[in-house]
């Protein structure tokens, strides 16, 4: 076995019980912060066994996306209703986790036969490693090409209406006093101009 | 050029001669560049750290540090010193093992972003294909260890740090990447390497500024703010937050999030040179005053003196952004969130959209300036 082989093997084994680890830990963990945290231990693992796969623009991409982007939002939403309230215990709350249990453990020995049973083919190719933005862009703009422009669409309308959010007229804190006469019309409210400095006079944020 | 030094190959064909197997010279040489390379980022927070109280000095007609070695230069030193010293405490009721963890993950990202800053053709750790990506894709990890440290403060000012300190990362991200794309779209690759060679040949003249005069704006204005520099720095804002995220760490905890603040810092500007200023392209290209003299350009000594000037370059070119950063720092105030965000989301973005379309249509109109 050379050196390259061996530090394969290792790092397989360590990230394989990391993402086996991290993942229990985001179910059976009682804190939400913590399993959130986790969550990101998850996917920073899978990214890891991507690069082994020789597959470094899905792992970059792995990261963006999922730790970057998916788990920074779910982080963001945890701590801005960080709302702590007692937990009462349910009456037979046994029941739901046996039941929660039983699904899980079905569907894992449904998902192990499925793996035992397929003959699974193995590509004989060399990984295209560095090569593979190229591939992927050729696939992109040949056989892939409807899923991959309706998806862009999908994005460019989240980028726009992002834009058109922010950029919308602002929704005054008190109701305007002539309630009654625009009844039907949007909260929003052209904004006012206020000279320079007489705002940040009043509330220095 | 194609041929250039192979510092790896050398080395390992000089171990083999001394009887080692081929694998355990290669082995060999692993950690040293790895080494280099931190010791290299080490010594530039040294100087950026000196430049900063320095060049701060001079704006408010101080001297500055003069004590700590000549002209003031081990200062930062001291600081370091310092901190390694100070007592290493962490709060009553915080979260000891987010508290800890929370400062490696903000510094491991920066550090391991330095991987594919090329310093010359062949002076570069990994040239792998997905470059500026992996940067990109790094730098988003950064804002987890923020969120981290905030919340397991357990302290008000923390979390808001914390969480502002998110809210910009993300917000910033999306021009940073966008104004990326388009010098990518331009090179044709997401390699470093491959960006700097598309800007050589020309000198000054074919650097990436003048092709991209919106994006280099919009790249350096969502740089700042992600370094959380001066103008954007609310996420610590003193006045308000008391220092932010960083208000209960002490000793060398704290010292990691200066660490890699002035790292991020350092690291930005490197990106910015390769990106837009032709990375260790020199003003005027040695290529052609080689040719000018009727020099060879795989003579030895001329492949030493090119990978030399090439280092040179892109240090000299990565400090004046680092002065430019430190004069702003200075002179421009800081925003309110509420004008960071407007400006994120309702300025940048769409002007980042738009440069983008921009290089597209004039890469299909113009290909040959546009690298087509």
């Amino acid at each position: 076995m050379t050196l390259a082989e061996g530090v394969q093997l290792v790092l397989f084994g360590l990230l394989a019980a990391l993402v086996i680890g991290t993942a229990l830990g985001v179910v059976l963990l009682s804190n939400i912060v913590y399993s959130a945290f986790l969550l990101g231990g998850v996917f920073l693992s899978i990214s890891g066994l991507y690069v082994l796969l020789n597959a470094g623009f899905v792992a970059a991409a792995q990261i963006l996306i999922y730790v970057g982007a998916v788990n920074v939002l779910i982080l963001f939403g945890i701590m801005l209703v960080n709302k702590s309230q007692p937990f009462t215990p349910v009456r037979r709350g046994w029941i739901r986790l046996i039941a929660t249990g039983g699904v899980c453990l079905g569907l894992f020995a449904l998902l192990s036969t499925m793996i035992l049973g397929t003959s699974w083919q193995l590509s004989t190719e060399t990984p295209v490693g560095d090569g593979a933005t190229v591939l992927i862009g050729m696939h992109f703009f040949s056989d892939f090409l409807l899923p991959f422009e309706l998806a862009s669409v999908l994005l460019l309308m989240a980028l726009v209406g992002a834009i058109i959010l922010a950029r919308r007229e602002f929704v005054p804190d008190e109701p305007p006093t002539d309630a009654i006469s625009d009844a039907l019309k949007l909260p929003e409210r052209p904004r006012e101009l206020v000279p320079a400095g007489r705002e940040g006079s009043e509330s220095p944020e | 050029m194609s041929q250039g030094i192979d510092l790896q190959g050398s080395f390992v064909e000089l171990l083999t001669q001394f009887g080692l197997p081929a694998g355990v010279a290669k082995a060999m040489w692993l950690p040293l560049p790895m080494t280099l390379i931190l010791l290299a980022a080490t010594v530039s927070i040294f100087v950026t750290v000196w430049l900063e109280r320095k060049i701060s000095a001079a704006a408010q007609q101080r001297i500055g540090p003069e004590f700590a070695g000549p002209l003031g230069t081990l200062q930062a030193a001291a600081d370091g010193i310092k901190l390694l010293f100070k007592e290493d405490i962490v709060p009553a009721k915080a979260d000891t093992i987010l508290f800890t963890l929370g400062p490696a993950l903000v510094v491991i990202p920066v550090f391991l972003s330095l991987l594919i800053i090329p310093f010359g053709q062949n002076l570069v750790i990994t040239d792998i294909g997905v470059g500026i990506f992996l940067w990109i894709a790094l730098s988003s990890i950064t804002p987890i260890g923020l969120l981290m440290s905030g919340y397991s403060s357990n302290n008000k000012y923390s979390l808001l740090g914390g969480l502002r300190a998110a809210a910009q990362s993300i917000s910033y991200e999306i021009p940073l990447a966008l104004a990326v794309l388009a010098i990518v779209l331009m090179s044709n690759s997401l390699s470093t390497i491959d960006i700097v060679e598309q800007q050589s040949g020309y000198g000054i003249l074919g650097w990436n500024v003048w092709r991209q005069p919106v994006g280099f704006l919009i790249f350096w204005i969502a740089a700042l703010a992600e370094c959380e520099r001066l103008p954007f720095d609310l996420p610590e804002a003193e006045e308000e937050l008391v220092a932010g995220y960083q208000t209960e760490y002490t000793g060398m905890k704290f010292g990691l999030f200066y660490v890699g603040s002035y790292v991020n810092l350092v690291l930005s500007a490197l990106i910015f040179s390769i990106l837009y200023l032709g990375g260790w392209e020199s003003p005027i290209s040695v290529d052609l005053l080689s040719g000018l003299f009727g020099v060879s350009e795989t003579t030895p000594w001329l492949q030493v003196i090119t990978a030399a000037i090439g280092i040179v370059m892109t240090v000299v070119k990565a400090y004046l952004l680092v002065f430019l950063a430190v004069l702003l720092r200075w002179t421009v105030p800081r925003v309110r969130i509420d004008q960071l965000l407007d400006l994120g989301w309702k300025f940048l973005l769409p002007v980042a959209l738009v440069n983008l379309l921009l290089t597209a249509a004039l890469k299909i109109t113009f290909p040959v300036a546009f690298g087509g």
